[in-house]
């Protein structure tokens, strides 16, 4: 059962953004956080959402897939929301004992709501159209520059994509050992928080022992596989960019630049009216 | 043509103290010899410990003689070098099987082999479409590899060899943490392979049912090489076979059992029609 659970979050679909290379949606990854950070007002939110809702349609994805991701990050939001609203200082529009709200804490908040919504979902856009095994054959591409400074993309990008196919089989085996250790008379749900901790020792050091024995025998199967590292290693499907990746590029820094002259222009705006 | 020659092989496990000296040498094969022809389908029999993985880790390089010389395909194994060149020739399949998967899907994961030795994307594709489909594989090409039973993991695990295109294919256990349909699977698929494409097989257990259709069966006990010949001979020797703590087939040991009685049985039988057909002749 355990085994079935897809890990991250990929949503299996047939879609134009689940085909693009994930280098691609690395890229749009990383600009579109700049963009929510250097875009400044009405217009660059207005801007920033739309462009995200088109990706959103593009992708298949469900909508209540993505407010999902949302709903972990909901408490911190409203915690953020009341310390800017109150806090602030500013012109003063409602005060009542203690507390004031400001004209500015209303904006400050306001704003980073909108970006905290947006800044959620759109990174979830690459972990949820693209699956872990191509997500680290992109990021080990994508970093493969820092090979020049000795870092060992390969072997992390390996070991990432190692630690994913071995998260289930733990799992799994914590179940096992866990069921074991109760058969033993083990109590794992009672007690405060010193006492669960100390009943998760005869857990854990169980699935330690068996996690080195398990890296044991997989360096001895990659070995027989004549594993030796990254070099002259060939991929059976090597990313390739295609058309559809060369288009989104120049869609991705079209809008790039587009939030950079809304920012400019609405600052020049302001300097003439002030 | 020998394919594998082992030469007079020791291998000694040492144990260090805390002063990192030399507490225990524990020797696993002592003095072995063995020559492994090309195309044979070769069983080793032995008990917990008797040192018969041990004896196979040698053949791909995993393990390093003590003492003695390993030849595979006329290289010195342990001297060869790249060391790759030696493990591409004889392919390994482990106990585990979840052990030895690293893909994220089967088909990811019958490419790694093929994939470290630096073959191209095109032939890739081809290498492991034709592995899967003699492994008997095929259809779950895109599969994760977690959803699979013990049997179909192993099975993958051999198309992976294949893939490789490997003249011998050494099996550590491969059945031992299976159930008896996925052990049977196993079994079938590596005597296919055996008869169909010529893979030497090097087959290590001690389930003596799985090896009655081997051609030569090697026996080891405390790291030494007892026993060497065909099933019929080896499974006459009963006795002996108890004194390597190994059990023979009920079969077999009914119908010793029925010679001993009395009964004109011939030695060494190896199944219930064998037995069944010899004693609708007795009269």
């Amino acid at each position: 059962m355990i085994r079935d659970i897809t890990l991250g979050q990929y949503y299996e679909a047939d879609s134009v953004i689940h085909r693009l290379d994930p280098r691609v949606k690395l890229a749009f990854t990383v600009i579109y956080i700049v963009s929510l950070y250097v875009g400044e007002g009405v217009l660059a939110f207005a801007l920033a959402a739309s462009f995200l809702a088109v990706i959103i349609i593009l992708s298949k994805v469900p909508v209540s897939f993505m407010l999902r991701g949302l709903k972990s990050i909901f408490i911190l939001m409203i915690i953020s929301v009341i310390f800017n609203l109150f806090l602030t200082q500013g012109e003063e529009i409602f005060h009542w004992w203690i507390f004031r709200i400001t004209k500015e804490g209303i904006r400050i908040a306001v704003r980073m709501v909108i970006r905290l919504i947006l800044l959620i979902m759109g990174t979830s856009i690459m972990t949820l159209t693209t699956t872990p095994s191509r997500l680290t054959d992109g990021l080990e591409k994508a970093f493969g520059f820092l090979k020049i400074f000795h870092v060992p993309v390969h072997a992390v990008a390996m070991m990432m994509s190692i630690a994913l196919r071995f998260i289930p089989i733990l799992i799994e085996e914590v179940n096992k050992i866990m069921k074991a250790q109760q058969a033993r008379g083990a109590d794992f749900e009672n007690g405060g928080l010193i006492k669960k901790a100390k009943a998760m020792i005869p857990l854990l050091i169980p699935l330690f022992v068996s996690a080195f024995r398990r890296a044991d025998d997989l360096a001895n199967a990659m070995e027989a596989r004549c594993y030796h590292g990254g070099d002259d290693r060939t991929k059976l499907h090597p990313l390739k960019y295609r058309k559809r990746d060369a288009i989104a590029y120049l869609v991705l820094f079209a809008y790039l630049a587009a939030i950079i002259l809304l920012r400019i222009f609405t600052s020049e705006l302001i300097k003439i009216v002030p | 043509m020998n394919i594998i020659e082992i030469l007079n092989l020791v291998h000694e496990y040492r144990e260090l103290d805390e002063e990192g000296n030399e507490a225990e040498a524990l020797r696993a094969v002592d003095g072995v010899s063995l020559t492994v022809e090309e195309g044979e389908f070769i069983a080793i029999l032995g008990h917990n410990g008797s040192g018969k993985s041990t004896l196979a880790k040698h053949v791909n390089a995993l393990l390093t003689p003590t003492e003695g010389t390993v030849y595979l395909s006329g290289m010195n194994v342990a001297e060869h070098k790249p060391i790759w060149e030696v493990r591409r020739e004889a392919g390994m399949i482990f106990q585990n099987p979840d052990n030895q998967i690293i893909g994220t899907s089967v088909e990811e994961d019958v490419a790694f082999g093929p994939e470290n030795m630096g073959i191209p994307t095109e032939e890739l594709l081809k290498r492991v479409e034709v592995s899967l489909e003699k492994a008997g594989m095929a259809a779950y090409r895109l599969h994760s590899p977690n959803k699979l039973s013990g049997g179909q993991k192993q099975r993958v695990a051999i198309a992976g060899m294949l893939a490789m295109r490997p003249k011998v294919i050494l099996m550590d256990e491969p059945t031992a943490m299976l159930d008896p349909v996925g052990r049977k699977e196993v079994l079938e698929t590596m005597h296919e392979l055996n008869r169909q494409e010529g893979i030497t097989v090097v087959f290590i257990t001690h389930y003596m049912e799985e090896v009655v259709d081997a051609d030569r069966i090697v026996v080891m006990k405390d790291g030494k090489l007892v026993m060497n010949g065909a099933p019929r001979e080896v499974f006459s020797r009963l006795e002996e076979l108890e004194e390597c703590h190994l059990t023979a087939p009920e079969v077999t040991r009914l119908a010793a059992e029925l010679k001993k009685a009395g009964l004109d049985l011939p030695d060494g039988v190896l199944s219930v029609d064998e037995l069944v057909n010899a004693l609708c002749r007795l009269k």
